[in-house]
């Protein structure tokens, strides 16, 4: 309703502009000259104040947006790397003002300036050695150290110690959702191919690795913090991107093939929620939720949950028609609270046993389609498994 | 014997004479005049202009109104994409898909680059017409048969190609994946396919051209910066696009023939596929060795019209005319080896993100250049503020506002976190998006005399110009900050993230100025269509410039001069020559005995 109401208001904002361009056009009606549509001494008056107006708009807006906006970028960075990050864009984004607060500035103040004239005469000025070296100079010298900043940067983000004490961790990705699987005791994963999905397999590792026995694998992300994180990313249908903006982290997923990335979390995500700023957000964003709350009551439907922050995975390549809703919780524990959480979670291999006994009972009945009800079949059989389990452990 | 020559002589008239007899057929629709061919070029630019704009309008209703209903998605998309008016996802990706893919080849390429070159390159070096009419011909229909099909895919039963105009595989390859990989995406491709004949053809056509046919006396240095851009725009397009449509040739192999190109280890829809060893990042390489190159062959040409039209309103010579050359060689040439700063993250080795962002932070150097030479062009000068120049000054601003954000896209640590997000759509939008349109723009108004020998009224123009300049900056400058705050593109509705739901007022900020700066578009359109008709009649030359287009008759003729090509005796800049009484001198106007050369 609103947009049609903008839409009206348009139209007759056109319409009068056009009548007033009539009202226009008709005064020029006694000069009957053929360059009546060409700028007159007038017109150039006129264009070089509203060309000054319109510098004084671009710096009024940007200020009036880093006021009222620059709240929503992300802020401290949640990963070791992710300062890094911070402090080179922080060092571009001053240059970028300074510049574009200089050239704006001389584009309009030289359009306002320079407005013609009838008696006026232009200045014949085509070239200049000396200014056309200063502006290829200067420009070279800047890049040249951001250029050398960025690469030191890249470098350490992007090449991992082979002999660092990393936990290795896959994310995996397929239409619409995330999983992850922990490499366990031996820190090393099994190997996998989409080839041997089966059942609750459902990330097809080869069970014959050594390496894979004890892997685990779970549909929300814990990390611990302090601890450098070595993800490796496979997707098995279609280009993923493993997105997680607070720890300033991002590879995309390709079938295929495996690509990594790797980070220090430094802050837990209890510890995240306490920042001033997160709090601010939260606070804003749950008034936002509140007023929406009220709307969508009012029309029938239910309120809107209040929000707490946590740390986001996201996907951020093109992926399919429900892109927008692939996304996974990520959970940044302390050390202790890590190694519990994962103490707790079973291993693939349990939890293809488990299938395979529970599904042993209840012949000729179909193995469940979907793995997250594999998963609470699991859960409920838990008990039973164990002792196969054990029979199995000691042949 | 002399009776023979005569008799061969007459023949000749009698033939020349035949020639000018053009049927409605030979003269509007199967020309081989390159002038005609130019307003064919930008007719149907201008219609795909308007689909482009209104698809980018809807999917930004749905982003700052997610899921509500409007009656005017049901009327446009029909009942199943939009049943009750309320958008589907698939549709929303594919109104994302092909307004990306129209705006960037058939509006800012062929619509822009095909106008101006085939106007303009046989108009200033002094030709008749293009070195091959009957190509430049095919060149248009099979760009209009593309177009076609590029359309026809909107009807199809699944719905058009939906995976980005970036068509990235497997995505693009799979019909289990997206609907619009289906036939909507065939027809994508083969639409594709033949856009990249159809360009090729031009770009050989202008090549040709513009080293053989010019006038005696038109030397490479006296070329204006218009062909000069547009010949290195040709150079471009003729080196990358056959690596496109080597990909897309490719993709179709993967997609009907089974062969594995791309393609390698996927599982979908409960069941294993055949294809393996191919790799998608293959075809992101192939892809964007075309694709950056593209946002250059789209920029250049803005670029040339846009110094130009400034020399010509400043009543002064563009500053730095070998600089601006020198620049736009490099920046041809950096354009090619740049390709893979849109890969970044794409698991291609960091060590090659490197080289990339250091080839890529390089391109800032010659369009540093090129701004504080435009700039320095204002300097002292005597501006006439036609709508064309305000254009040209607006694309000024809007290539240094979003070209400085190129500064953190292009520098690979940077690109991390903004990768995909909306701080690229603002920075892209505005570099080469809004910078190109306001080039295509100020070459329009610029132009129109010359196109239909009337003139655009110029308050219309006035309008035009500052209601676009407002929005264009409300709608991408806001954008910058919902992409740092992490929000990612192609997202059909952010109401699954509470995280965002602070962006939604930007997002009705933005989508309210995305509205009015399209409706404001209508002013140009009704300036435009009824001008060609009612419009002032133009005379001989109305911005008194100096360049050769300028020399011929208002009334269209084939061959374009009456008589004999004019010679040329200068540069195309000499506004304000201190050795002349006049603000202009003609190229055609020879040097006054001992009068000597003021520029290098």
């Amino acid at each position: 309703m609103t947009s049609l109401l903008v839409i009206i208001v348009l139209v007759l904002l056109a319409v009068a502009l056009w009548q007033l361009t009539k009202i226009f056009d008709l005064t020029q009606v006694g000069s009957s000259s053929d360059d009546s549509q060409v700028a007159s001494d007038n017109d150039n008056n006129i264009q070089g104040y509203i060309m000054f107006g319109f510098l004084a708009f671009i710096y009024i807006f940007t200020i009036y947006g880093l006021l009222k906006w620059g709240g929503l970028a992300l802020h401290t960075p949640a990963s070791e790397h992710g300062l890094l990050v911070d402090n080179l864009m922080n060092i571009t984004w001053v240059l970028i003002f300074v510049v574009q607060f200089i050239t704006q500035g001389l584009l309009y103040w030289f359009s306002f300036k320079n407005r013609g004239h009838k008696d006026r005469k232009a200045l014949f000025f085509a070239d200049s050695s000396k200014l056309e070296a200063i502006w290829s100079i200067i420009p070279s010298v800047v890049l040249a150290c951001l250029i050398l900043y960025g690469l030191y940067a890249w470098n350490n983000i992007m090449f991992v110690d082979k002999d660092e004490d990393v936990i290795e961790i896959e994310l995996y990705a397929q239409q619409f959702k995330w999983t992850a699987r922990y490499a366990g005791q031996d820190n090393v994963l099994g190997k996998a191919n989409v080839r041997l999905i089966e059942g609750v397999n459902t990330l097809g590792v080869d069970m014959s690795d050594p390496n894979a026995q004890d892997d685990i694998v779970v549909s929300e992300l814990h990390i611990p913090k302090g601890k450098k994180i070595h993800f490796k990313m496979r997707s098995q249908d279609v280009l993923h991107s493993a997105y997680m903006p607070h720890f300033r982290a991002q590879m995309n997923c390709v079938p295929g093939m495996v690509t990594e990335f790797a980070f220090i979390p430094t802050y837990t995500t209890a510890e995240y929620r306490e920042l001033p700023f997160m709090i601010e957000k939260v606070a804003n964003i749950n008034k936002l939720r509140a007023e929406k709350s009220v709307e969508l009551v009012a029309k029938g439907g239910t309120s809107l949950d209040p929000y707490t922050f946590d740390y986001l995975l996201l996907c951020n390549k093109i992926c399919g028609a429900s892109h927008y809703n692939m996304q996974m919780k990520v959970v940044v524990d302390s050390p202790e609270d890590y190694k519990k959480w994962l103490s707790e979670k079973t291993t693939l291999t349990q939890d293809i046993k488990a299938a395979a006994a529970a599904e042993k009972p209840a012949e000729g009945v179909k193995a469940p389609t979907t793995d997250s009800t594999a998963k609470d079949t699991v859960k409920a059989v838990i008990d039973t498994v164990k002792a196969v389990v054990a029979k199995v452990a000691m042949k | 014997m002399s009776a023979e020559a005569h008799d061969h002589g007459h023949e000749h008239d009698h033939e020349h004479e035949h020639h000018h007899k053009d049927t409605f057929i030979t003269k509007y629709i199967f020309s081989i005049d390159h002038k005609m061919i130019a307003k064919q070029y930008l007719i149907t630019g201008i219609i795909m202009g308007i689909i482009g704009i209104v698809m980018s309008l809807l999917f930004r209703m749905q982003l700052a109104w997610p899921e509500e209903s409007f009656k005017i998605f049901n009327v446009l998309l029909g009942d199943k994409f939009a049943p009750d008016g309320v958008m589907a996802n698939d549709i929303y990706l594919a109104l994302v898909t092909i307004h990306g893919t129209i705006m960037v080849f058939f509006v800012l390429t062929a619509g822009l680059s095909g106008t101006f070159s085939n106007l303009l390159i046989p108009l200033q070096i002094g030709a008749r017409d293009m070195a091959s009419g009957f190509m430049n011909m095919i060149s248009y229909w099979l760009f209009f048969l593309s177009a076609v099909i590029m359309l026809s895919s909107l009807f199809v039963e699944a719905g058009p190609a939906s995976a980005g105009w970036t068509i990235y595989p497997p995505l693009s390859a799979l019909p289990q994946a997206i609907p619009g990989s289906g036939t909507g995406m065939t027809l994508w491709l083969v639409s594709m396919a033949i856009f990249i004949a159809s360009s090729l053809m031009g770009s050989l056509n202008y090549i040709v051209t513009v080293i053989n046919l010019r006038t005696k006396g038109m030397s490479m240095t006296r070329l204006p910066l218009t062909i000069w851009t547009f010949f290195v725009t040709a150079i471009i397009g003729v080196i990358s696009f056959p690596v496109l449509l080597s990909a897309a040739l490719l993709l179709i192999f993967d997609r009907s023939f089974g062969t594995s190109f791309f393609l390698s280890d996927i599982y979908i829809a409960g069941e294993v596929l055949h294809y393996q060893g191919g790799s998608p990042v293959l075809f992101e390489h192939l892809f964007w060795f075309l694709g950056h190159p593209e946002v250059y062959i789209v920029i250049l040409p803005a670029m040339g019209l846009v110094s130009e039209i400034m020399a010509t309103n400043s009543r002064k010579p563009i500053f730095g005319y070998r600089a601006m050359i020198m620049s736009v060689l490099a920046i041809a040439f950096l354009s090619t080896i740049v390709w893979g700063h849109h890969m970044f993250i794409s698991g291609m080795n960091p060590f090659l993100g490197s080289v990339f962002t250091f080839t890529t932070l390089l391109i800032a150097i010659p369009s540093a250049v090129k701004a504080f030479n435009w700039i320095t062009t204002l300097w002292k000068g005597n501006l006439q503020f036609n709508p064309a120049m305000l254009f040209s000054i607006g694309m000024v601003s809007t290539f240094i506002t979003g070209g400085l954000t190129g500064i953190i896209l292009g520098d690979s640590t940077l690109d991390i976190n903004v990768h995909d997000t909306y701080f690229v759509i603002a920075h892209f939008h505005l570099v080469m998006g809004i910078s190109a349109l306001y080039g295509m723009f100020a070459g329009i108004y610029h132009w129109f005399p010359k196109m239909y020998g009337r003139m655009l009224n110029k308050n219309l123009g006035y309008i035009h110009f500052w209601v676009t300049a407002v929005c264009a900056y409300g709608v991408f400058f806001p954008m910058h900050f919902i992409g740092l705050a992490g929000l990612p593109r192609r997202y059909y509705t952010n109401t699954n993230f509470p995280l965002f739901d602070d962006l939604q007022n930007v997002n009705v900020l933005i989508t309210t100025f995305a509205l009015v700066g399209g409706a404001f578009q209508l002013v140009f359109l009704y300036n435009f269509f009824s001008s060609i008709f009612y419009g002032k009649k133009a005379v001989q030359n109305p911005w008194k410039s100096t360049t050769l287009e300028w020399t011929t008759p208002v009334e269209h003729i084939h061959g374009n001069w009456p008589g004999e090509i004019p010679h040329v005796y200068r540069w195309p800049y000499d506004y304000s020559n201190p050795n002349h009484d006049v603000d202009f001198v003609p190229q055609n106007v020879p040097m006054k005995e001992g009068e000597e050369v003021l520029h290098h």
